[in-house]
């Protein structure tokens, strides 16, 4: 555990950008920039796992697993999303979510 | 007292570049900013000793996503051309729900009693990888071995989506899409 720092403040910071993700993924109008805002919510939460992991349950490594399977999903997730996009921009010439309404190709 | 400085430079350093990933106009901006949080976020699984972590983001994170990121920035979008923003009332809207969200958060959090046990233990990799690959009880092989197909999946399937078909001349309109993609 960090010296002189106490669970509480950690949980604030994580806390503090998983809104800020929450807050860009509903302003932003355009694609990429809401995946960087699910990316800023799905790293908050990793975070959350570890510091509870290393806080609570010290003798367990529970929370380090679970925070390299999500990094793994998340990995996924976006490889997935951007070809996603780049495919969506070769069909109509845009990533803006208003100009998005099919998906099926 | 050198690490709660440290944690505090970069809490704040992961904000302020948080804030402005969401609300930089630039696109490729966003993503480098991103990319600092990001690191932040290592240095937090530094300071917690939590090393084989610390490294896994960044080379995944800062080295596979943001790339990743940027190679899609570039292909898609003009350097120069600004992101268009919300309105102003929808940012407010969005703002005030957040900081409503993020009060309920603090409230739940400082009122429960924690049993935080004082500890330095420090993890070893050696530790990390048996408990990955021990098919005990209390091991992780089979959500191992069940994240590997994921990735070779996704490897697969992103690999099918974006290669796409050939280009035709025309982009096709909706409606008819289903109908042009037969004709090929």
């Amino acid at each position: 555990m960090i010296l002189g720092v106490s669970i509480y403040e950690i949980l604030t910071l994580t806390s503090i950008l998983f809104f800020i993700g929450v807050y860009g993924f509903i302003t932003r109008t355009n694609l990429i920039s809401m995946l960087i805002s699910v990316e800023l919510i799905l790293n908050s939460s990793v975070v959350n796992f570890v510091v509870i992991n290393k806080y609570l349950f010290p003798e367990v490594l529970q929370g380090v697993f679970f925070a390299v399977f999500i990094i793994a999903v998340a990995a996924a997730e976006t490889a997935l999303a951007i070809a996603i996009i780049i495919n969506l921009y070769r069909l109509i010439s845009s990533v803006e979510v208003k100009d998005t309404e099919v998906m099926k190709y | 007292m050198a690490e709660k400085i440290i944690f505090y430079i970069l809490a704040i350093i992961m904000v302020v570049f948080a804030v402005a990933s969401v609300s930089s106009r630039k696109m490729l901006r966003s993503v480098v900013y991103l990319l600092f949080v990001l690191i932040g976020m290592a240095g937090i699984y530094f300071l917690i000793d939590y090393n084989f972590l610390a490294a896994i983001q960044l080379t995944v994170y800062a080295g596979g996503i943001i790339v990743l990121m940027i190679f899609s920035v570039l292909l898609i979008h003009h350097i120069e051309m600004e992101l268009e923003v919300a309105k102003t009332f929808k940012k407010i809207i969005t703002a005030i729900v957040c900081l409503a969200g993020l009060g309920i958060f603090l409230t739940t959090i400082y009122s429960h009693p924690f049993n935080v046990i004082e500890n330095s233990n420090s993890t070893t990799i050696n530790e990390i990888g048996k408990g990955f690959l021990s098919y005990e009880a209390g091991g992780f092989i089979l959500p191992f071995e069940v994240i590997s197909v994921l990735l070779l999946a996704a490897m697969i399937g992103a690999i099918v989506i974006a290669k796409g078909t050939k280009a035709s001349p025309t982009p096709p309109k909706e409606g008819l899409r289903s109908g042009a993609k037969t004709d090929n």
